[in-house]
């Protein structure tokens, strides 16, 4: 891939420039970037709401708590007083600063955990994403720009992790490592860390990353300018570094949204079959699985949590396009 | 003379505390009341026939009637297995009474309560065409401990010659413990002491009796034949188990084994409890095994009131703690556990006040030698008990773990993964976070839950488990739970999960069990000193007393309750 300016007045831009101007122009990024500005607000200031407003640990179980709802005081569990007077009944929403959203079944505010949770989804869809485009970046250069046993090698074990469905492996990952941790020498994770699935869903997306990466590296390899760094004597990883590596960044850049969103989704996927975070701690996954057993009663604990999954990833996904459209204009329209 | 006296001392006086510990209570059930004795009406063979369907999240593991320990398969096991003796098809307190099965008649008793003969009827066969024998009964006592039953040293430990088959169970020879005659059709049981609760133990499914040449070891999903009406088809634990009539069944004693209605019963596995109560709203199945959950208490208790019965159960939730591993092998940590957990809320998890009620003591209420008394409830100590449980004392129960010097320890609480073990494990992690642990919790299938928790090798340091009575004796709860003959390390079948081996009070229970058989009230005075003792050491921390919920289908008819085995499989009418 290579920037081409198309005005006299680009010309004198770098395609980084280039890129971020149109960028800043496109609507969708704003929208997108507005959006997800306040998601991350609303995660980031979680422990604010929680002590301050709502007045609560959301990682406490308060089934005998009671609340004052119009100077009446209520059990925040509310056993049933009906037929057989069977079952109880978590606390619906409030809209109130308690409560706002109601109570799950372990009587915590639906509202805090979900705050809470979104700080856990994000940071884990960022940190995976991340782990994902590095390891992919550096498989995708090594395999490409060395090509021959190496390449071999290292392409063999990216057709392994990818002979794996995604989720079928992260979860089998999961369910093994959950109890344990792992201890790798260096790496260590202790049991319900929040980096198992950081690692986890890192390592799974690497083939979906690396392999475009390494394709376009071959092809780069053949390009005039390489031969000709190649012929001047420059060291390989001189070439890789300032030949290579700056080609290859748009198509990199463009993936970081989409692995974000990526990840994000299969962590809650994950915790949502109780294989990612772990209980008491909160991601929007778990909080859907709170909400499982209750959609009969109180369907906004499992909808709320699902709502901003779809909002966060329709937000990335339509920032992805953007800057997809912004690095590479020739793509745009392609969808 | 003087042993049959014994003998019918102990059946009266055991029925007559039943009855008087049990009261009058009634079921809350739709228009069901408990408490009658009488037995099941004759055979109408005009109301037999159909298919009955059960669903469940999961199947309860082994089918080997002598090692399966559940209630979900207990419940099967009583149209299909038999015994010599059995608990007796009736509603309420009835179905505790022991009625003659295999045996022609209740036994005699002799040598002072240590002898024990029946007469083994004849002309009965199992489901393969075989007659039933004299050594197949000798077989299956012997099984018990070649299979390593979970209930071979607490059950059956007295039995002469069951020392040396606990020692080497492969090689188990019961030749003085069950002494046959082929020609008499008679079964001698010698024990090593009198048991006042022999009878019960004989009765329940790990006594049946099977083919001689059933395997010795775990049959697992190998089916071994029956002698009841039902016998098992089909068994698949991922998916399902099929019963079917028992070609070779005739009815020999209505009270012991009627004959059923349906012409299958199936047992469907896999369907969340959610998915279960709708199966059951659309007339696809006709009960479920599951706890109701909770978001959908409210709507089969107003909308579907008719098809609900609530049962009493002489059962407890409760928490056993690994005693011989860290933290809990502190007894003060112990304590802060049993301190710390609200067992009013574990009762909101469960369903609320009109299914379950907080209890602290080890026996439930309305069993044989319960006390009521609570040592772990703000404002009192094990050593100056309240009546009652009222509220938790966190605070004690932090300065408790302070004092252990296991502040800070992680601990795994496993649970099974439905809904509520799932809730009741979270609010656990909840309460053991507050008071100083860092707690995680573990579901597993309930497949092997019940197993894993058992076995010393998976390092469990606390559960969750349920204990829904086998018999109605003290014994059933105190010695076969926390007995030291209960614990087997290694072993998938160590029912005695808390590791708990208090040799003084092993030799107290033992006593009271021999006093049982001549005074069975002073033997419950004594279990009542015995629970408050154990609960002193707190081995495990008791949660509540639940009450069973029965939602069945709408063409679901003749529904009865055993207190025993819950709802009567064999009795329910499809056509």
């Amino acid at each position: 891939m290579s920037f081409k300016a198309t005005t006299s007045a680009a010309l004198s831009e770098s395609p980084g420039k280039i890129a971020l101007r149109t960028l800043s122009r496109d609507k969708r990024s704003r929208i997108a970037l507005s959006v997800l500005a306040v998601i991350f607000l609303l995660a980031i200031f979680a422990p604010l709401y929680s002590s301050l407003i709502a007045k609560t640990d959301p990682f406490v179980s308060t089934i005998n708590a009671t609340i004052q709802i119009d100077g009446v005081e209520r059990q925040v569990l509310q056993p049933s007083t009906e037929g057989l007077g069977l079952g109880v009944t978590p606390i619906g929403p409030t809209f109130t600063t308690k409560y706002f959203l109601g109570a799950d079944a372990q009587g915590r505010d639906v509202l805090a955990r979900i705050l809470y949770g979104g700080r856990n989804t994000l940071f884990i869809g960022m940190s995976a994403a991340l782990l994902t485009i590095s390891l992919s970046l550096l498989i995708g250069l090594i395999a490409g720009y060395r090509g021959g046993w190496v390449d071999s090698i290292l392409s063999r074990l990216l057709d392994l992790i990818w002979a794996f469905p995604v989720y079928l492996l992260s979860i089998s990952l999961s369910v093994v490592l959950l109890t344990s941790g792992i201890s790798l020498g260096f790496i260590k994770f202790g049991a319900g860390s929040l980096a198992l699935p950081i690692f986890i869903i890192g390592i799974v997306y690497v083939p979906y990353v690396a392999r475009p990466i390494r394709g376009q590296v071959i092809a780069l390899r053949e390009r005039e300018f390489v031969r000709a760094a190649v012929g001047s004597g420059a060291r390989h990883s001189t070439i890789v570094l300032r030949e290579i590596l700056p080609n290859v960044m748009p198509s990199v850049l463009v993936f970081v949204p989409i692995m974000v969103a990526l990840s994000m989704l299969t962590e809650s996927a994950l915790s949502f079959l109780s294989v990612g975070v772990q209980a008491p701690q909160a991601s929007w996954g778990t909080v859907i699985n709170d909400g499982i057993n209750l959609l009969y009663t109180r369907p906004v604990v499992a909808l709320a949590p699902g709502l901003m999954i779809v909002i966060t990833a329709a937000a990335l996904n339509l920032y992805g396009d953007a800057v997809r459209d912004a690095l590479d204009p020739k793509s745009r329209g392609r969808g | 003379m003087k042993s049959r006296k014994v003998a019918i001392f102990a059946a009266v006086a055991a029925t007559a505390l039943i009855l008087s510990s049990c009261g009058n209570s009634t079921s809350t059930s739709s228009g069901t009341v408990a408490g009658e004795q009488a037995s099941f009406p004759a055979f109408d063979e005009t109301k037999a026939g159909g298919i009955v369907t059960f669903v469940a999240a999961s199947a309860g593991g082994t089918l080997d009637p002598k090692v399966n320990y559940t209630a979900q398969y207990w419940q099967l096991y009583q149209a299909s297995y038999d015994g010599l003796l059995s608990f007796k098809y009736a509603d309420g307190e009835g179905s505790f009474e022991i009625v003659p099965d295999l045996a022609e008649a209740l036994p005699e008793f002799s040598n002072e309560g240590k002898t024990l003969t029946f007469k083994l009827r004849s002309g009965i066969k199992f489901s393969d065409g075989t007659d039933v024998t004299v050594n197949d009964v000798k077989a299956s006592f012997e099984r018990i401990f070649k299979v390593l039953s979970p209930t071979a040293g607490g059950f059956y430990g007295g039995i002469v010659g069951a020392d040396a088959c606990l020692a080497k169970p492969a090689t188990c020879k019961l030749d003085e413990g069950v002494v046959v005659d082929a020609a008499t059709n008679s079964v001698v049981i010698n024990l090593t002491a009198a048991d006042d609760a022999i009878s019960s133990k004989l009765a329940v499914p790990h006594a049946s009796i099977n083919p001689a040449s059933a395997p010795s070891k775990d049959a697992g999903s190998t089916i071994i034949p029956s002698t009841g009406p039902y016998m098992f088809k089909t068994y698949d634990p991922n998916k399902e188990l099929i019963m079917v009539r028992n070609p070779y069944f005739k009815e020999w004693n209505h009270d012991a084994q009627p004959a059923g209605y349906p012409d299958q019963i199936q047992y469907k596995f896999g369907l969340t409890a959610s998915a279960q109560v709708t199966a059951i709203q659309n007339d696809q199945a006709n009960w479920m095994y599951d706890p109701i959950p909770s978001d959908r208490l409210n709507e089969i208790g107003t909308k579907y009131k008719d098809q609900v019965y609530v049962q009493p159960l002489t059962a407890m939730w409760y928490f056993p703690m690994n005693n011989n591993i860290a933290p809990f092998n502190n007894v003060k940590a112990r304590q802060a556990v049993n301190y710390a957990i609200d067992r009013g809320a574990l009762v909101k998890i469960f369903g609320g006040s009109q299914l379950a009620s907080p209890v602290c003591s080890f026996l439930p209420p309305n069993f044989p030698g319960h006390v009521d008394y609570c040592g772990y409830t703000k404002g009192a100590t094990p050593d100056a008990p309240a009546k009652a449980w009222a509220e938790p004392d966190l605070e004690l129960a932090k300065k408790l773990v302070e004092e252990s010097g296991t502040k800070g320890q992680k601990v795994g609480i496993v649970v099974s993964d439905d809904d509520v073990n799932k809730q009741v494990g979270e609010y656990l992690q909840s309460v053991l976070n507050q008071i100083g642990y860092v707690a995680t919790v573990k579901p597993i299938s309930g497949n092997i839950q019940f197993t894993y928790i058992q076995n010393t090798n998976n390092k469990v340091q606390i559960s969750l488990s349920q204990w829904y009575q086998d018999y109605p004796a003290a014994s059933d709860f105190l010695y076969i739970l926390l007995s030291c003959g209960s614990f087997t390390p290694g072993s998938d079948s160590s029912i005695n999960m808390a590791g708990y081996c208090n040799k003084a009070l092993d030799e107290k229970m033992k006593k009271a069990i021999a006093l049982g058989v001549t005074d069975a009230k002073a033997a419950n005075i004594m279990w009542g000193d015995i629970d408050q003792e154990v609960m002193k050491d707190a081995p495990v921390a008791v949660a509540f007393t639940p009450k069973q919920v029965d939602f069945i289908s709408k063409s679901t008819k003749n529904y009865h309750f055993s207190k025993q085995y819950k709802m009567f499989v064999s009795q329910i009418q499809v056509k």
